[in-house]
Parts: C-alpha cells; sequence; structure tokens
C-alpha cells in the first residue's frame, strides 16, 4: 500500500513538474464539401507541427453556416475562431471592420502566386482580407458520346446559338435525354447565380451607374425569355426546382446532353465511383454572345479571422497552413493530385502531376480569369461581383427576384410579368435601404 | 350475408389503414434503404427499391467523421430537461386555469399561445446577444431553458385541455376528505390524468428532440445537439445523400424506438376526450 502511495506521489509529482504547454484550441466553422471534409481529416498533420495548438470543426449546411456565423459576427458573439465564408461576404464584412487583414501569414505564403481574379474577389484596398481555400468558376459539360452521335463538335468557346441549337438537336424526351439542363431552383446562389452568369453575357446589368434596377431593359429580356424558352424545349421536366444537386444527379444518371454550372462539378461527373457517364464528358467555356463576357461566375470559400478574436496568431498559423502550396502536396502525397483544393494559385496550373490528372485544369483556369468582381458585365457597374452585387442587400433581392424568374420557368407566370415584378420589388428594397430615391 | 359485408369492410378498412400507414412512413422507409446504399445507387434513376448493394459504408464513414454520442447525449439531456422542467411548469399553471379559471383565463391562454405565432428568426438577434452577455451560448442549460420557454405554452394548453375533461366533483371528493393542493395535484389529478400527461410528455419530447432553429444557431461545438449532427451532413454542391440519410436515421433512431414502445400512450391521449 505504501509503495503505490509513494508511486502516485511520484507521478503526481512529474506531471506537476513537467513543462505545461498553453494549449489554445480553434473553434473552425465550414461548410460540408469535400475538400473541407479532406481537410479536417489531415487536422493532425498541422496539430503536430503545432503541439500548442488544438483544432474543432464546426462543419454545417451552407446556408445554415451563412446564417449562424452572420450572426456571430454581427453580434461578436465570439464562439468562432476561422470562419469560412464566401466571396460575396468578405468585401462587405472587411468594410465593416469585422474581419483581421491577412497580412501575417509568414514570408514562405506566396501571397502573389494567388490567382489574381480571386484575389481580387478577397481583397479590399489592396488588403487580403479572407485566404482562399479554393475557388470555382463555371463551364459547360457536356457528354461527348451524345454530341458524336448526333454529329455535333463542340468547339471551345461556344456562343448561345450554338448551344441552344444543339440542345434542341440533342433532346429526345421518349428516351429521357433532355439537351440542356440548368438551375431554375429560386434563391440568389442558385437560379440567379446562373441567371446572372447568363445576363452578363447578354450585356445585361443588375444596377446602373447610380444604383438604378435594369430588369426593365432589353437585355435582361432577351437573358430571361432565351432561358424560358430553352428550358421548355430541351430541359428537363420539373427543371423550376433543380439546383446545383439536381442537376449533378440528372447528368451522372445520363439524363443531361449538356449541364453548365460550377467547375467544381467536373471532378464529380467524370469519377466513376459518382456517375454512369464518367469516361463521355467534354468541356467547354460558358457560352458567349460575341460581347465580350462569357457566361461564368466567380466563387471561392475562403478562411478569414473574426475582427476582436483573441486567438489571431493562432487562427493566422492555421490559415497559413491550410491554404499554402504546402498543404496542396500534403494532399496529393496523402490522396493524389486529382483531389487537392482548386482554382486558388498559379503555381497549381503549372504544375505537370496536377494537369495530367485534372484534363478540366485549363479551363477552369481560363473561366476565372474571364470573370472579372470589378468589371462584370459590359457596361459599366456599381457593384462588386459576378454572379451577384456585393452589397448586403444582394441576398434579400437576389432571392426575391429568383423566385420570380423560378415562377417564369414553371410557367405559373410570364416572362414580362417577372421581369416587371422583378424591377418593382428591387425598386423598392434598394430606396428603402437609401441607395436611390 | 351481413357478416360477410362485415368482413369485407373489415378487410377494405385494414387494408386502407395499412396503406395510409405505409404511405406516411414512406419517407422514413426511403431515408433508411437510402442510408445502406452506395451514393451512385442513392441518386439512381429510376431508383432501385431493395434489390441494391446493401452496404454498411456510410455508417462507417458518419462514425469515423463525428461523434454520435456526444451529439446524442447533448439531445437526450436537452430534449429530457426542457421536457420536464416545462412539466413541472405547466401542471399547476394548467391545473389552475381548468379548475379555478377567472375572467382573464382564456385571454391569458391566447396570450401564452400569442408568442408562438412568431417565426423564431425575428428574435434571433436580441436572444443571442442576450445568451452572449450571460455566457449562455453552446451551454446544455441555454438550449434547455429556450426549447422549455418555446414548448411551454403547447404544453400548457395540451394539459388544459384534458384537465378540462376531469369532472370537478371528484377534486371536490378529495378536499371534503381534507386533502391539501399538494395532495390533490399528485393523488386525484395526476393518476387520472396519465394518458393525457403521458401524451403531452411524448409529443414535448418529440418536439424538444427535433427542434432545428435554436439548437443550430445556440450551439457550437460542447452543447451541439443531433440537429447539428444532420446539418453537417447536408450539402449544396455534392451529392452526399447516403451518408446524409446514414446521420439522418442514427438521429432518429432513440426517439423512433422510444415513440414504438410508447405508442398506446400516445394514442390513448391524443384520443383522450374525443368521444364524449
Amino acid at each position: 500500500m505504501k509503495n503505490v502511495l509513494c508511486a502516485v506521489a511520484g507521478a503526481a509529482a512529474l506531471l506537476i513538474s513537467a513543462p505545461s504547454i498553453a494549449q489554445t484550441t480553434l473553434t473552425v466553422a465550414t461548410v460540408n464539401n469535400g475538400d473541407m471534409i479532406r481537410m479536417q481529416g489531415l487536422t493532425n498533420e498541422f496539430t503536430a507541427k503545432n503541439p500548442d495548438i488544438t483544432v474543432k470543426w464546426v462543419t454545417l449546411e451552407e446556408n445554415v453556416l451563412r446564417q449562424r456565423v452572420t450572426t456571430d459576427i454581427a453580434t461578436k458573439g465570439g464562439q468562432f475562431d476561422v470562419l469560412t465564408i464566401g466571396t460575396y461576404e468578405v468585401p462587405i464584412w472587411a468594410k465593416k471592420n469585422w474581419l483581421v487583414p491577412l497580412d501575417k501569414l509568414g514570408a514562405d505564403y506566396d501571397v502573389n502566386d494567388l490567382l489574381p481574379r480571386i484575389r481580387d474577389a478577397v481583397s479590399v484596398d489592396g488588403k487580403l482580407y479572407a485566404a482562399p481555400f479554393y475557388g470555382e468558376s463555371s463551364m459547360v459539360m457536356y457528354r461527348t458520346d451524345l454530341f458524336e452521335k448526333a454529329g455535333l463538335k463542340m468547339p471551345e468557346k461556344p456562343t448561345w446559338d450554338f448551344v441552344i441549337d444543339a440542345a434542341k438537336k440533342l433532346t429526345d424526351k421518349s428516351a429521357g435525354v433532355y439537351g440542356i439542363c440548368l438551375r431554375g431552383k429560386a434563391g440568389w446562389g442558385e437560379n440567379m447565380a446562373f441567371l446572372t452568369a447568363m445576363a452578363n453575357s447578354y450585356g445585361a446589368r443588375w444596377f446602373d451607374e447610380k444604383w438604378e434596377p435594369q430588369f426593365n431593359s432589353p437585355e435582361w429580356k432577351k437573358t430571361l425569355s432565351t432561358y424560358v424558352d430553352l428550358m421548355k424545349q430541351a430541359g428537363p421536366p420539373g427543371a423550376s426546382s433543380n439546383g446545383f444537386n439536381e442537376n449533378l444527379a440528372l447528368f451522372n444518371a445520363g439524363k443531361c446532353a449538356m449541364w453548365i454550372d460550377a467547375t467544381v462539378a467536373a471532378s464529380f461527373v467524370t469519377n466513376p465511383k459518382d456517375s454512369r457517364v464518367a469516361d463521355q464528358v467534354g468541356f467547354a467555356l460558358a457560352p458567349n454572345t460575341g460581347l465580350g463576357k462569357n457566361a461564368n461566375w466567380l466563387w471561392a470559400w475562403n478562411l478569414a479571422i473574426p475582427a476582436g478574436s483573441k486567438k489571431v496568431e493562432a487562427a493566422e498559423k492555421f490559415i497559413a497552413w491550410a491554404t499554402s502550396k504546402d498543404y496542396t502536396k500534403l494532399v496529393a502525397s496523402k490522396e493524389g493530385w486529382a483531389n487537392v483544393p482548386p482554382g486558388t494559385r498559379t503555381s497549381l496550373y503549372q504544375n505537370p502531376d496536377y494537369l495530367k490528372v485534372a484534363p478540366f485544369a485549363m479551363l477552369t483556369l481560363q473561366s476565372i480569369d474571364a470573370a472579372d468582381p470589378n468589371k462584370p458585365t459590359v457596361k459599366q457597374v456599381p457593384y462588386v461581383g459576378v454572379q451577384y452585387a456585393a452589397i448586403p442587400e444582394f441576398q434579400g433581392i437576389g432571392t426575391q427576384v429568383g423566385q420570380q424568374f423560378s415562377a417564369a420557368l414553371s410557367g405559373s407566370t410570364s416572362v414580362d410579368a417577372a421581369l416587371a415584378a422583378a424591377q418593382s420589388s428591387t425598386e423598392r428594397e434598394m430606396k428603402r435601404a437609401g441607395y436611390i430615391k | 350475408m351481413a357478416r360477410m359485408v362485415t368482413t369485407q369492410r373489415k378487410v377494405i378498412s385494414t387494408v386502407a389503414a395499412w396503406l395510409a400507414g405505409f404511405l406516411i412512413f414512406f419517407p422514413i422507409l426511403w431515408m433508411v434503404l437510402a442510408s445502406f446504399k452506395t451514393e451512385l445507387e442513392a441518386f439512381a434513376i429510376p431508383p432501385s427499391f431493395l434489390f441494391f448493394h446493401w452496404t454498411l459504408e456510410n455508417y462507417i464513414t458518419v462514425q469515423e467523421r463525428s461523434d454520435y454520442v456526444h451529439h446524442a447525449v447533448n439531445s437526450i439531456i436537452i430534449a429530457g430537461g426542457s421536457t420536464l422542467i416545462a412539466m413541472l411548469i405547466a401542471i399547476p399553471a394548467a391545473w389552475s386555469m381548468a379548475f379555478s379559471p377567472t375572467r382573464r383565463t382564456k385571454d391569458t391562454l391566447l396570450w401564452m399561445l400569442s408568442t408562438k405565432m412568431m417565426p423564431p428568426v425575428g428574435v434571433l438577434v436580441p436572444i443571442y446577444l442576450i445568451y452572449r452577455n450571460f455566457g449562455l451560448l453552446d451551454t446544455r442549460a441555454g438550449l434547455i431553458f429556450i426549447l422549455c420557454l418555446g414548448n411551454l405554452p403547447i404544453v400548457i394548453w395540451m394539459l388544459f385541455t384534458y384537465f378540462k375533461e376531469i369532472p370537478k366533483d371528484i377534486l371536490e371528493a378529495a378536499r371534503m376528505d381534507g386533502a391539501t393542493i399538494g395532495r390533490e395535484l399528485v393523488y386525484v389529478l395526476t393518476p387520472m390524468a396519465v394518458p393525457g400527461l403521458a401524451s403531452t410528455l411524448l409529443l414535448n419530447l418529440i418536439l424538444a428532440w427535433n427542434e432545428a432553429f435554436w439548437t443550430l444557431n445556440l450551439s457550437t461545438l460542447e452543447a451541439a445537439p443531433l440537429t447539428v449532427f444532420i446539418a453537417s451532413y447536408s450539402s449544396p454542391e455534392g451529392l452526399f445523400w447516403a451518408k446524409l440519410s446514414a446521420a439522418s436515421t442514427l438521429a432518429i433512431a432513440p426517439i423512433l424506438v422510444l415513440g414504438w414502445f410508447s405508442q398506446r400512450q400516445l394514442v390513448r391521449g391524443l384520443t383522450f376526450g374525443a368521444v364524449k
């Protein structure tokens, strides 16, 4: 008994005298996307190098996360140390001084390696406020076998006329194959992301230089009527409730000849584990009308630190690790080059190992380069953002307009009525917010 | 002849009941089936009903990626705690309103219910600020408190209607025998209202278990219940339906089992007073 007591006392003494490392616990809020889940799996690699930091994850669905994180940052709740936010939030939150500027990410971070468009999207007045984790644009994904059968050849830079014509020719409703699948589900990040990008290619814009809504312009009318006609003739039934996931499921099941959506889908549709048509997919730039703008968007998921955080130093270390070139190499060594987070760094697109396994890589890069958040459309605009206007009111306005356009697609309202309703609701909101009188 | 008709009717009503039951249960069944499919089969068009490659892969992934037990324990504590506290407050409240009504009782009841008429998101920011200042964010106590408050009006209303069905004379008889208010509540009222109490308790437990606004918005890690667990598997960009189904199946399993065992009380309670 005495021996046991001695041993316990000895062990306790050892424990007390051992140098204790002050632990910093980082709570990271993120979305449930493949690349983020992979990052969670690799957290041990970071904590092994930084034994004084523990990382805890809060993974949420995108819309839930947006609401959760916005509430917390607006009330300075302090629940999170690292936030995953989109390019839409970064400029708005940075201007409100809600984010810590990321100018201390270390000498080997190589900020100049970031793709210029993406870097622009997450900077305000030349200062980086969030570090891009992965970036995406949109492009055309099409079935090479169906195109070949119909004797069609997809150009690298297709026009809308070609896409519309091909979609009609490739539609075979009796076989359950539709010429084109596009987003129809209402939401600023759903159908409006696609339709705003499409409108840019037709020369339309959300607001003129004086923030006057422009849904009464001929360009918007052309965009919406083309979209509705095309989907009626060559789209799948029930398209007004299709978002990214629904279209992905349709495309992977072989029901769509073409699909215009996020470049990140390329790795899903070419993966034989997910897709029945994995080896019959080709890629092309998003369509244009010859006005100099393609119908593609620009988006990135980024890591940022909320202002007022007491763990800025540890958070900076984590962000520098997760968005570095070394992280890309780490993912490649563990899971292969096909699984590295795309769309943020120039060096990735110069890496032959990556280019070998990602046939869509150069198109992704070209699409990202073609989308300019500072000059999204043909005419001048007062806002920043390609498929959105980076103002706090846009989420509400965009979703309202999205509902009108989704109704036009389902046929419960006409194109003209939807545009008129969009114009009046946007005018009302912009007046209320004080942009126009 | 008459007998024939009865049998036929019985068969028809039985078939109709089973059909209705099956239709209502179908989404849950579909979710359970999807949880055993591969991601490719989960969205196959046309869908395969039973003849697919059954796999436990999704359950293994879900177990690896998140701490189910931690979330489940939180759910049990939060749903159970909020239900018990709500019952403790609601029984005396409903008792007083049912047996000693005043001129204002009806208004009080309606006023209580009116708190349920506003969408919770309308008070999210003030509640969030109060919780931040009192250090209640991401605590089980905080969630128990808000769920208890949220369900209290429904619990009081339900108990009030059950209590009203109990004849006053019985309580008077107890009083004549010298029962105090406490004894009257515990020995006379409660046993008579057991079906009503049980169904209120169960319904409240189910409501608290499934509550997905406050639990998502006021918890982060430590107090996160199963709703947060499910939300971490839903994704607008990527088809993870099989994994989401596996997570959802795990999340509803405890409450489903509880509901199964207590369905007799539930049905009795819900139809209590229906036939007068």
